[in-house]
């Protein structure tokens, strides 16, 4: 029984969505009905020109956090375990982090042009961001006790690095990893309809929108939520299996 | 900017001459000085520590029986002071730490015997070396759970057993232990409180004990070694001679109940005073 609880939350969405539509409360113009909007959704992605601007979208946001991640990880350990370092940095980390990158898209259009690795260049930025900070807070605030017991073993600097600060960074920097695959896809979705795009998931949400192909938006908003989920819960597995340590 | 011509000399003065312990004496601590936001703590300390004996701290809340051994393991900086080990400083010595807190002391992303094979693996010690080492150290421990489990997987008491044998496995030269019960449930102490005392009638480990419980603390001592409040002295070192290995019977000897009585009377003047 309990075990049902959690789609109890869409099941209701779904009814109240189906009795909005066929009670006339919102015109079908602007909303479909859930059962239209779902088989509009399957049949896009499967095999569909959904599928399609489902795969660009997922390369795109894949590209941008994986050079995030390959490039945030060691910066943010090395910042953090030089704090010094960090600190002097720290201001500019956080200025940018906090500013959406959304604004920057204007900037980045000067660097890069209208361009597909425009799109990618800006949600690495956005999703480096935050990796370096989760990373660099990560080894900051690293147990002060495993590094005490290392060093009373007589661990140099360098072996306290690599078998204490790296491993105890890799929860936080977990966390920074899984917000950054989500802003990268938020990203990657805003980029996609305003940067002259031809393809992926913001590009045919919006091309939906300005035919009025309500259905076809809906499924492709629907779409880029199923992704986003997948990618968290993926996250999330991915963690649990390589910081098993985590919570206990 | 100005030069200073002919700026005043300060001769080194020389401190006072270093005086060592008497014979059998393992650590020395000579003028041991550290302040504290300001005030001292402690200022001037000497104290001699005997070699292939059990000392035990014991004295009033806040007057730094945990800094006192941490900044013998060299965790907490001197502000002054000379602390050498068979006229070795720290860091030519081996030494072993077991702290309060096990579950921040063991690192979890290594199994258990990794863990406790951790300091071999610094030295650099061969494969064969470490194999042949965890063997002993699991045998003189009597070890019946799995080491290859994870920490996180190990009841406190297993993983305090644990983190006993990673201090011990690389044959430090003095033990520290800063209150390695504290955490524990009274059969896990009274388990591992035998352990200890069966190693180091195997090894001879000089060990430095802090303890909360005075009752422990004479159990397991050659000399309880009593605090006063801040700034810090030696208020008394009661010396224990009751033989080896102590047991439940120990603990109704008049020659315990005698020294736990009048280590309670020194503690309780040095609170009051």
């Amino acid at each position: 029984m309990d075990r049902a609880l959690p789609f109890i939350g869409p099941v209701l969405l779904f009814i109240i969505w189906d009795l909005a539509v066929r009670l006339g409360f919102i015109k079908p113009i602007l909303l479909p009905s859930p059962a239209d909007t779902v088989a509009a959704l399957v049949q896009g992605l499967a095999g569909g020109p959904l599928l399609k601007d489902f795969a660009v979208t997922v390369w795109r946001t894949l590209q941008a956090f994986v050079i995030a991640a390959v490039v945030g990880v060691p910066l943010g350990v090395v910042l953090g375990s030089a704090e010094k370092a960090y600190r002097s940095v720290e201001f500019l980390i956080d200025f940018f982090r906090s500013t959406p990158s959304s604004a920057l898209i204007p900037l980045f259009l000067m660097i890069f042009g209208v361009s597909d690795v425009n799109k990618v260049a800006i949600a690495a930025f956005g999703a480096l961001l935050i990796v370096v900070f989760n990373s660099a807070y990560g080894v900051i605030n690293a147990r002060k006790q495993r590094v005490m017991a290392a060093r009373v073993m007589g661990a140099t600097r360098w072996q306290i690095f690599k078998d204490v600060l790296v491993w105890e960074s890799l929860q936080p920097s977990f966390v920074g990893l899984r917000s950054a695959v989500s802003m990268a896809l938020v990203i990657v979705i805003v980029a996609e309809m305003f940067i002259g795009a031809d393809s992926g998931l913001g590009n045919r949400i919006i091309n939906s929108q300005q035919v009025m192909n309500v259905k076809d938006m809906y499924a492709a908003i629907l779409a880029a939520g199923v992704l986003g989920y997948a990618l968290n819960i993926l996250f999330l597995l991915l963690e649990r299996k390589i910081v098993h340590w985590s919570g206990r | 900017m100005s030069v200073v011509i002919n700026a005043p000399v300060i001769a080194d003065v020389p401190s006072s001459p270093f005086v060592p312990g008497p014979t059998g004496t393992h650590i020395t601590i000579r003028g041991l000085t550290k302040y504290f936001a300001g005030w001292p703590l402690y200022e001037n300390f000497d104290l001699d520590i005997p070699k292939h004996k059990i000392v035990s701290v014991f004295g009033p809340n806040g007057c730094g029986k945990s800094t006192l051994i941490n900044m013998i393991a060299g965790l907490v900086p001197i502000d002054s002071g000379e602390i050498l080990f068979d006229g070795k400083s720290l860091k030519d010595t081996k030494i072993g730490y077991v702290f309060q807190n096990y579950r921040e002391a063991m690192f979890p992303w290594m199994r258990t015997i990794d863990n406790i094979a951790y300091p071999l693996k610094l030295e650099g010690k061969s494969k064969a070396e470490v194999d042949r080492r965890m063997a002993e150290l699991v045998a003189s421990f009597d070890v019946k759970f799995d080491l290859n489990r994870f920490p996180y997987e190990l009841s406190g008491g297993q993983q305090q057993t644990a983190s006993i044998m990673r201090a011990l496995a690389n044959n430090p030269e003095v033990l520290f232990l800063d209150e390695p019960f504290s955490a524990l449930d009274f059969e896990m102490t009274l388990f591992i409180r035998e352990k200890l005392q069966e190693v180091f009638m195997q090894t001879g480990t000089t060990m430095l004990l802090v303890s909360h419980d005075l009752e422990e603390a004479v159990y397991l001592a050659d000399q309880v070694l009593l605090l006063t409040k801040r700034p810090t002295k030696v208020a008394e070192i009661l010396p224990y001679g009751d033989a080896r290995p102590r047991t439940v019977d120990t603990l109704s000897e008049p020659s315990f109940i005698a020294t736990k009585k009048l280590s309670l009377e020194i503690f309780q003047r040095e609170v009051r005073r």
